[in-house]
């Protein structure tokens, strides 16, 4: 192999072996345009090359899907004629090195793989990984805005996700983007490149040199290096992508459309590909010199791989292409035919008389050898001897400074800076468990979360995917909404680290044990490696391990995002999370065990990451689950709230502080072996805090005996403070002034 | 009663008005495109919420400019009802149909969330609806609605009454902690002298129905449709 191949190989992130591939199936050296096509189809972004055969063992099918995974989005049956179509994608890298227009780009992509099912959409969720504060500020500040400078322009309500902070995000921050869309079932489109002779369009955005070789660079660990790569980053322009978003609806009034589908990663080359090969021996041919450009001097390379954003591809019946044109214009939005639908398997790229060049389909989408890697057990993290902490001292004052801790704290200061009531739909806006739209002109009310406590991954990658699937699922329930269906985005360092890919392998097996158990099926998703760097030396934040240069990696946590939807056939019977009657007995349904490995409590009051993650037992969260969908459709419950990180007294706060209610309670006496500390802010899964008058006390006790649920009397609501016997009391406001003064 | 509401490119109030116009109201609704230089009969002109034509350059510098706008301007003449709602209100003070300009918050930073308002007229076909001083809970979502005039124009605003909505906490004090952008004077809504034209940075098409948390917003439009009733009766 010649000095100049090696070059290029490392500029498409091809590796030798993968050439070789390439050379035999071709039976002839691909030249420089077929060997970027490659480098961006094969890169781990576009491939799956390296997660793919795990990601088969994930249940996908159920009765309510329409669409699993393999297209733009998946889509569920929600009733009524409307199907929901939803997925969540990741813009880790570009994020890290441009805060502001990775995270905006990465809105705007998502938005458009729900655009290209033909649905609207109605919501965003953002789920966000950020190194400490103040260090990871300019991240945060420019995330935050970056999201709502996308999300609020276009008009699409940014309506929940999560934000966490964490030592090992420092360098690697995560910001994965979730959209969800509406459509009539029997109007839901698929990106199939179908018809030989098809034209195919182009529309939106002229093409321009930003983004080449973006999906290669997502497929890096990041280095010294990385911001030289900030050309790799695009740039987002949502006024367009509102344009594009309408003119695609005004789509559904001509019947000429064949498929619609996104310019993401890797741009033309991926999208034709990606709908010519949904389609048995169906190929295309395209001439870049048709293709409408941003600026002088770009090469057929350069188009092809360029990603410029806010971009569709449309296969429009032969012969009706003026009508499509005459759509997009009405929105002053360019469109050009390109090229056409071919039955050679092909994809064929020409400019005006010259070929370009000429790759089969399935070498691009299929082609790219799955990489074999190898599982090694990471080392077990510390254990915990809980007898060896300091006992508890004072539950009020801990109280106060896990509120105050940037993990728990309000999130007011950030979704009151995304636009979450556009579409008149959120009948439950941000700040609860999960947030709820109404699907107008129904009764059906449409819950939506994501949720992942990476600690607990950390710990155990396989136990952390299952809470992170159940905690998903509790915070649906605790809107009264049915959980229905998951889109999932894995987050992890570099897999080639075979301590690595075992967290790979766990993180799958739990999330599908979790989903086989809870009915979930996984309809859509996305993978993110690499998300380790090797900042210069000395500025390395742990965890830490080597590399043969002795440099030192800082990688992720293993972050498996839970995207979840859910159904309430009548917002009428939707819960939130804030007490809402003075004199309501306020209950604890499940039990609570010494679970602190991995809490809030170890690691704000004594700085500890270690223990093992709760123990989550499916069947117990399956009964748990169902106790509260069976109150909350018999009208028992006044408020319902899912316990999760900081425990049972975090989250009887947070039900006082949501609904401006105190609650006055006897002591916390717990029975050996559980401890006080565990009691008050220890993490058992499936538990609920809820609300309810004190006539329908006996049929909800009645309930949870039938469903074989334990139910344990916290206290009474009212006054303005949260008493314990004996034990403290401390004022609302101050409790407020803790919870609402850290992230501002 | 026919209510228009313009939908210019990058608009995103439109359907949340034509929602509240068609559904919960039950009045006549056209949507009036930015390009058609025709009001297709209608009595009351909305400009909804959004970022018309990207508000690059400024926010409604370029919508001002639109051919439908043309036709507004002559309609508010003649003592049409025009009615300019969040990024409507940023259009109106670029067309000079309202004085001052909305600039960026004090916090620089885009904000949605609920908000107070005092009602200070009460005499207006957009608020007749409203008692005298009542507070109303309506929410924001801007990041340019902070009101700014000069000296004598907020003076002369104050001496004719033109200020329609004013930021206050829930018991109707006007305080500068209730203000949430930093407006002058907390201003979030005012009339032209004539009383035809309005414009607010709050959205009433946001709580028009008690599942969204209110339906303060409600008064607004059916103020606006029962006094079109009345003009057409008398």
């Amino acid at each position: 192999m010649s000095l100049n191949t090696q070059r290029r190989l490392r500029e498409v992130a091809l590796t030798s072996d993968e050439y070789r591939a390439i050379v035999e199936a071709l039976k002839r050296a691909p030249n420089e345009v077929e060997l970027g096509m490659l480098g961006v189809l094969w890169s781990e972004h576009c491939s799956y090359k390296s997660s793919k055969a795990l990601l088969r063992r994930l249940p996908s099918t159920g009765a309510a899907v329409i669409q699993g995974p393999g297209e733009n989005a998946g889509a569920v049956n929600i009733g009524e004629g409307w199907a929901a179509v939803f997925k969540i994608e990741s813009h880790n890298h570009p994020s890290a090195i441009e805060p502001y227009q990775g995270a905006a780009t990465g809105v705007g992509g998502i938005i458009r793989d729900i655009i290209a099912m033909g649905a609207r959409p109605i919501a965003l969720l953002d789920s966000l990984r950020f190194g400490p504060q103040p260090a990871s500020s300019h991240h945060v500040e420019g995330v935050v805005a970056g999201i709502g400078g996308y999300g609020n322009c276009i008009g699409i309500p940014t309506v929940g996700g999560e934000v966490y902070f964490e030592e090992c995000y420092t360098n690697n921050p995560l910001v994965n983007a979730m959209c969800v869309g509406l459509v009539r079932v029997d109007r839901l489109m698929r990106a199939r490149a179908e018809g030989t002779g098809n034209s195919l369009m182009l529309v939106g955005a002229d093409t321009g040199r930003d983004g080449i070789h973006g999906a290669s660079f997502a497929s890096l660990e990041l280095d010294e290096t990385s911001s030289e790569r900030r050309p790799a980053v695009q740039v987002g322009n949502p006024f367009l992508e509102k344009c594009l978003l309408e003119a695609c609806m005004d789509l559904a009034h001509t019947d000429a459309v064949v498929a619609i589908q996104d310019l993401g990663a890797a741009g033309l080359t991926s999208s034709v590909a990606e709908c010519a090969g949904r389609v048995n021996g169906a190929g295309a041919h395209i001439d870049v010199g048709r293709v409408p450009r941003r600026e002088r001097g770009m090469t057929p390379y350069h188009v092809m791989l360029s990603e410029s954003q806010e971009r569709m591809l449309v296969v429009v019946q032969r012969g009706r292409e003026a009508e499509v044109e005459a759509i997009f214009q009405a929105w002053d939005l360019t469109s050009a035919v390109i090229g056409h639908v071919t039955d050679d398997g092909h994809l064929t790229v020409v400019d005006g008389a010259e070929k370009v060049a000429r790759l089969p389909i399935s070498l691009l989408t299929d082609g790219a050898p799955p990489r074999r890697l190898v599982g090694v057990a990471a080392e077990q993290p510390p254990g915990l001897d809980l007898d060896a902490l300091p006992p508890l001292v004072d539950a009020g004052a801990t109280l106060l400074r896990l509120l105050a801790s940037p993990n728990l704290s309000s999130r007011r200061g950030i979704f009151r800076r995304y636009d979450h009531m556009v579409g008149d739909a959120t009948v439950i806006p941000p700040g609860g468990d999960a947030a709820m739209l109404r699907v107008k002109g129904t009764r059906l009310g449409l819950a939506v979360t994501t949720d992942c406590n990476s600690r607990y991954c950390h710990l155990d990658p396989h136990v952390g995917a299952q809470l992170a699937v159940a905690e998903a699922a509790r915070n649906l329930v605790a809107t009264g909404a049915h959980p229905l269906a998951v889109t999932d985005c894995l987050n992890f360092a570099n897999p080639d680290r075979p301590e690595v890919y075992w967290e790979m392998e766990e993180t799958i097996a739990g999330l599908a044990h979790a989903c086989r158990a809870l009915d979930l099926p996984i309809v859509s998703g996305n993978v993110s490696l690499y998300n380790e760097s090797f900042p210069a030396r000395g500025e390395g934040g742990p965890p830490q391990s080597g590399r043969p240069d002795g440099a030192v990696s800082s990688a992720i946590y293993p972050t498996p995002v839970v995207g979840m939807i859910g159904l309430i056939d009548d917002y009428a019977k939707r819960l939130r999370a804030g007490l809402r009657a003075e004199g309501d007995f306020v209950l604890l349904i499940g039990s609570s065990h010494n679970d602190l490995g991995g809490s809030e409590y170890l690691k704000v009051e004594h700085g500890l990451v270690a223990g093992r993650p709760p123990a989550l037992d499916l069947a117990r969260e399956r009964a748990v689950d169902r106790l509260v969908l069976a109150a909350a459709d018999n009208g028992l419950l006044h408020s319902a709230h899912d316990c999760a990180e900081g425990g049972m007294l975090v989250a009887l706060a947070e039900c006082c502080l949501l609904g401006g209610i105190g609650v006055r309670c006897p002591a916390i006496r717990p029975e050996a072996p559980l401890r006080m500390e565990a009691a008050f802010f220890g993490e058992s899964p499936s538990r609920f805090i809820v609300s309810v008058s004190s006539r329908a006390m006996p049929e909800l006790q009645s309930l949870a005996r039938r469903h074989h649920v334990e139910i344990s009397l916290l206290g009474l609501a009212g006054g303005d403070s949260i008493e314990f016997e004996g034990q403290f009391r401390l004022p609302l406001a101050e409790i407020r002034q803790a919870w609402e003064g850290a992230l501002t | 009663m026919r209510f228009g509401v313009v939908v210019f490119p990058g608009t995103w109030s439109d359907r949340d008005c034509g929602w509240v116009i068609d559904q919960v109201l039950g009045a006549d609704l056209q949507y009036l495109w930015h390009k058609d230089a025709d009001l297709k009969g209608c009595d009351c002109i909305i400009l909804p919420g959004g970022f018309a034509y990207g508000d690059y350059l400024r926010t409604g510098a370029i919508a001002r400019f639109a051919p439908v706008m043309e036709k507004i301007g002559e309609f508010a003449d003649r003592g049409g009802l025009v009615w300019g709602i969040c990024n409507g209100f940023q259009v109106l003070c670029e067309a000079g149909l309202l004085p001052g300009a909305l600039i960026r918050n004090a916090s620089l930073e885009y904000r949605c969330q609920w908000t107070n308002l005092v009602v200070e007229r009460t005499d207006l076909p957009f608020t007749s609806q409203c008692a005298t001083r009542e507070v109303i809970s309506i929410p924001i979502g801007h990041g340019e609605g902070s009101y700014f005039a000069d000296p004598a124009t907020l003076s002369r605003l104050e001496q004719r009454g033109q200020v329609v909505f004013r930021y206050c906490d829930a018991g109707g004090r006007v305080t500068s902690n209730a203000n949430p952008n930093g407006s002058l004077h907390n201003i979030a809504g005012i009339v032209n002298a004539r009383g035809n034209v309005l414009g607010m940075m709050p959205h009433p098409e946001r709580c028009a129905e008690a599942e969204l948390g209110g339906t303060d917003g409600l008064k607004l439009f059916r103020s606006v449709a029962e006094n079109a009733m009345k003009v057409l009766a008398s």
